[in-house]
């Protein structure tokens, strides 16, 4: 490999990266080692394939050093139309796995491209944002930018995915980096505040909450006419869609998003068996307590106690076996990652490059974010996995490339003047 | 300020999720014992499958109990090998593969060690089976038929394969899924929903109780028994008429579109298909490709229609206002329809048809001419061709009907794009087509089809989809069966028509299917067919065919025979049609002499003719 480039490689980023994988790998190790019959290594079982995906990530990610750092810039729009065929693609050519339609099958291996729309989209973004006649003070420039993480979306959505789509609205956190008007912000906030409260509560106590905010509001600080004009507006809105949230969760929610709402705002207790993975989950983990017990010990992980425990769960792994220390570990390594990404963003002297560090960096906290969240019971059930730790192919590859892109990027910016 | 947000909340989420974790793993104690107490056993309970009845509810299929011996290799641990092996009529050696075989599986999940043992040997092992330590009895459902008959249409289940596993999650391996027919139509319904329940275990593996409570518990939902619009005794009256004959029978209540009998010979034994021996005998009857057993001549046998098919000609004539009840044709022992080829009729020379005698005597020049008016009404043959096919069409033929078994075949009625294809630069007209008139050409029907048009006709003008669901329990059935589909003709065409056929049976060429005290209304058929022997085309002996319905008034049962190579229509297929159509109605049949020669007469010989090897004639 060329020495400048191994050089200017950001290698602690690599670094952490490299370790993530690795725990994961063995994490999934444990968790299927009771089950797997044959040779572990055969590319039959679990993970034998993650191990063959690992090493083609890794030779991907050496792949994507040596592409020029025009490439991705130049062609990111080709790419997001090439995304969305695949993704179009899926409901005439798609393998159905488990009820969703997210997979094309090649062989034995399968691939979800909604994994690679991620850094895709990220990329498209970027290039859209990073134009110098982009402006998200602009409206249309706003619909510009809010359309090209919508049709993903919309695209996965009825795969159904759902937790995959949510991860793109994750990007909104970029546009608002942006420069996006913080107004759309504080509605998304307030709307899913009000939403939860309302569930909580009923639309009368919220909207008594509301009034009482508003007149605090009103005596302490505005006594300007235009001021009191338009907090009476937003009160009136806020009340309307605290009254319209019992239609919203009834009709357009399905049951199932119902049930696990409910169990997590204690409002149902769970008699149905929807809340059995987070509590076994919660069992597997709470029972780790200070060290673990230890390396394939753990009782739940070989009971196989904990469903989907390989894939979306598999953080139960760790914190059974390898305890709080572990559980620390593996979040402090996360944390320094998503960190170390928005520090390698803010020193980018090219708005393409930061945007799409904004970008990695967003995709990952919502993934890192929500698995965990669900795996300690902490929100309600959303299927989407822990980067570079749960097992998939698609998945890890995906986020690889994610990272590989950014850090190819990062590897430059001394030749940007 | 903005890029401060962004680390703040990656820091706050990161302190969230580690405090969460002190919490579930320090400060809260009750997770380790918990997890200590936490084996749980998780038990399926599955509800018994659904009975089917028949339309009087005669109880057709239901199920009985059988005992499987479990074992789960890991859990094996110094047994008395030999008196177990004596109690399961096995030898040491036997056993020994047995545990083999199951460990290689996997020595971890349980697997069938001995599958189904007799009541007896269950009793006995019962008993004992705490000695045994890996081992248990796993009490599973077999069907169990009342009637060695409809097996084609109550079709059967089997243990689902990766492929089903994988299109529905709701199945798990070792499972059973319907297959075929009703099993597989009505699956959701026959099978309910399994239940599971959580029982906790101690570390000695013993169950200690509930899990939980049974908050995580679910029941199962039961299965809902369903009503068969068959009548089972027409089923097995009408497989016993055809012993020794192929072919399929359709009979349908034109009132409702609801399928009275569906038999389709050589046919098997429903029982075949349970217990032990399914797969064995599943192999046979799969590879048995001279009769084919598994085939439903009802439902997929695609045969040219024949005579019958001269009825619809009739009333698209008519509905076409090409001929009228009064118009008539001369047959000379048939006509030329060009000036070299000649269409031959068994008519005597010179008879003067006219509507009424040309369909109880069954004449090819009436027919064939009404045909050629047909398409040669319109400017080009392509547009009269495009008018018949749409009459043709509306009728049911020449696509699926949308019953509710998962077999069947469309059947074919041409259009012009298929005569343009065939004849280059439209160098056709409408004598090129001219078979067609006499259903001896492009069209092929399958019986249902000819029985469900018959029911339209029965019915002057509309007909139910035929279908084989009578009642679901606590459901109603589809409502596309309650809506009836009108064909393209007027009513009032129908009463001449109806008058030939009913003609067909008091003077024509079926007197042979006459009923006292019923009016039936018939129409014979002898198609001509053709395989094909060492790569070489053979014409064989004519399929015997027949349609009717009865009675003329409020008609209660159309029927549409077909028996291969039977030659005349009311050789085979009239008589059995009539013998039907009075067991139905009457309850009870007055012609012993006809019914005894029917259930005693066979075609082996003529079909033995075609895999003989050797040269044969046929239509003797």
């Amino acid at each position: 490999m060329n020495n400048s480039v191994v050089s200017k490689i950001d290698w602690p980023t690599v670094l952490v990266y490299l370790v993530l994988c690795g725990l994961g790998l063995g994490n999934i190790y444990s968790s299927t080692a009771a089950y797997t019959v044959d040779n572990i290594f055969s590319l039959e079982a679990v993970f034998g394939k993650q191990l063959f995906f690992l090493g083609i990530s890794i030779c991907t990610f050496a792949f994507v050093m040596f592409i020029n750092v025009k490439f991705f810039e130049r062609f990111s729009s080709i790419f997001y139309l090439i995304c969305l065929a695949s993704l179009i693609g899926l409901f005439v050519f798609g393998t159905t796995v488990s009820g969703a339609t997210s997979w094309y099958s090649i062989g034995s291996f399968s691939l979800q491209p909604a994994e690679f729309a991620k850094a895709i989209t990220a990329l498209a973004l970027a290039k859209l944002l990073s134009d110098i006649h982009t402006s998200l003070k602009k409206v249309t420039d706003q619909m510009y930018a809010f359309l090209i993480i919508l049709l993903p979306v919309l695209l996965i959505i009825p795969q159904p995915d759902p937790g995959s789509a949510l991860v793109f609205l994750g990007l909104l956190m970029v546009l608002y980096r942006e420069g996006l008007p913080s107004l759309y912000m504080w509605t998304l906030v307030i709307m899913v505040v009000v939403f939860l409260l309302t569930l909580y509560l009923t639309p009368f106590i919220v909207s008594l909450i509301l009034t009482t905010l508003f007149l605090i509001f009103i005596f302490t600080y505005g006594k300007k006419g235009k001021m009191i004009f338009k907090s009476i507006i937003i009160l009136f809105s806020c009340i309307s869609f605290a009254y319209s949230v019992n239609y919203i969760f009834n009709e357009v929610f399905e049951q199932r998003h119902r049930d696990r709402i409910n169990i997590v705002l204690g409002k149902a207790t769970d008699t149905r068996g929807i809340g059995y993975n987070t509590n076994q989950s919660e069992i597997a983990i709470g029972s780790g307590r200070w060290l673990g017990k230890g390396f394939l010990q753990g009782t739940q992980t070989e009971g196989n106690f904990v469903p989907e425990q390989h894939t979306d769960y598999i953080f139960s792994t760790v914190g059974e076996e390898w305890g709080f220390s572990g559980g620390v570990f593996v979040v402090v390594l996360f944390v320094f990652l998503l960190l170390r990404i928005l520090f390698i963003s803010e020193r980018q002297k090219n708005d393409f490059s930061r945007i799409y560090g904004y970008g990695v960096a967003s995709i990952l906290f919502v993934h890192i974010g929500f698995n965990l969240g669900m795996v300690l019971g902490l929100i309600p059930t959303i299927g989407i996995p822990l980067p570079f730790f749960s097992y998939g192919g698609s998945s890890l590859l995906g986020f690889t490339i994610l990272l590989a892109i950014l850090i190819k990027l990062d590897s430059n910016r001394v030749n940007e003047w | 300020m903005r890029n401060k947000l962004f680390v703040f909340l990656i820091v706050v989420m990161g302190v969230i999720i580690i405090s969460r974790l002190f919490y579930l793993q320090i400060i809260d104690t009750r997770f380790e014992d918990l997890s200590k107490k936490n084996s749980v056993l998780a038990l399926y309970e599955y509800p018994e499958r659904g009975y089917i009845f028949d339309r009087n509810k005669k109880l057709i299929v239901a199920n009985q109990p059988t005992y499987d011996v479990m074992v789960i290799p890991k859990n094996v641990s110094e047994i008395d090998t030999s008196e177990f092996c004596k109690l399961l009529k096995i030898n040491q050696n036997k056993f020994n593969t047995l545990l083999e075989k199951a460990t290689s599986y996997s020595p971890r999940l349980p697997s069938v060690f001995v599958a189904q043992i007799s009541k007896i040997d269950y009793a006995k092992l019962q008993e004992k089976m705490w000695k045994f330590k890996g081992f248990y009895i796993q009490r599973r459902s077999l069907r169990k038929y009342y009637y060695e008959s409809a097996s084609n249409v109550l079709g059967y289940i089997s243990e689902v394969n990766d492929n089903d596993i994988k299109k529905d999650p709701y199945y798990q391996s070792g499972e059973l899924i319907g297959r075929q027919g009703i099993e597989k139509s009505y699956e959701k319904e026959l099978r309910g929903n399994r239940g599971i329940n959580y029982f906790q275990k101690d570390n000695f593996n013993r169950i200690i109780g509930s899990y939980k409570d049974g908050v995580f518990d679910e029941k199962p939902k039961r299965a809902n028994d369903i009503v068969l619009t068959l009548d089972i005794e027409l089923q097995q009256y009408g497989e016993s008429l055809m012993n020794g004959k192929r072919g399929g029978i359709v009979a349908i209540e034109p009132e409702s579109g609801e399928v009275l009998a569906l038999i389709s010979t050589p046919g098997y034994n429903p029982s075949l298909l349970v217990g032990r021996k399914r797969s064995e005998n599943f192999t046979k009857l799969y590879y048995d490709s001279i009769s084919k057993p598994l085939f439903d001549r009802g439902l997929q046998g695609q045969y040219p229609p024949g005579s019958p098919f001269k009825i619809l000609n009739g009333l698209i004539a008519l509905q076409e206002n090409v001929i009228t009840e009064r118009t008539s044709f001369t047959c000379y022992e048939g006509h030329y329809y060009t000036r070299s080829s000649f269409m031959k009729c068994h008519c005597d020379w010179g008879t003067k048809n006219v509507l009424n005698r040309s369909i109880y005597n069954s004449c090819n020049t009436y027919f064939a001419n009404a045909y050629r008016r047909t398409i040669e009404k319109y400017q080009s043959p392509e547009e009269g061709l495009t008018q018949w096919s749409n009459h043709v069409k509306s009728f049911g033929l020449g696509n699926y009907l949308g019953y509710d078994l998962p077999v069947g075949k469309k059947g074919y009625v041409p259009d012009a794009s298929f005569y343009n294809r065939w004849y280059p630069n439209r160098a056709w007209q409408g004598v090129t087509t001219i078979s067609n008139g006499i259903g001896q050409g492009e069209v092929l029907t399958t019986p249902i089809q000819l029985a469900n048009m018959t029911a339209a006709i029965a019915n002057r003008g509309y007909y139910y989809k035929p279908h084989f669901i009578k009642e679901i329990q606590a459901k109603s059935i589809d409502s596309m069966y309650l809506i009836p589909n009108h064909t393209t003709i007027a009513p009032k065409h129908f009463t001449p028509i109806i008058q030939g056929m009913s003609d067909v049976i008091q003077k024509g060429t079926a007197r042979i299917a006459r009923i006292k005290g019923i009016d039936v209304c018939g129409k014979t058929g002898t198609a001509e067919n053709f395989t094909i022997i060492d790569e070489k085309r053979q014409q064989l002996t004519d399929h015997s065919i027949f349609i009717a319905f009865a009675p003329k008034k409020n008609p209660k049962i159309a029927i549409a025979v077909f028996v291969e190579n039977g030659y005349w229509g009311n050789r085979w297929a009239a008589p059995i049609a009539s013998l039907l159509i009075e067991k139905y109605i009457n309850k009870e049949v007055s012609r012993p002499y006809l019914e005894k020669r029917m259930l005693e007469g066979t075609l082996e010989e003529e079909y033995n003719k075609i895999i003989s090897g050797k040269p044969f004639t046929i239509n003797e």
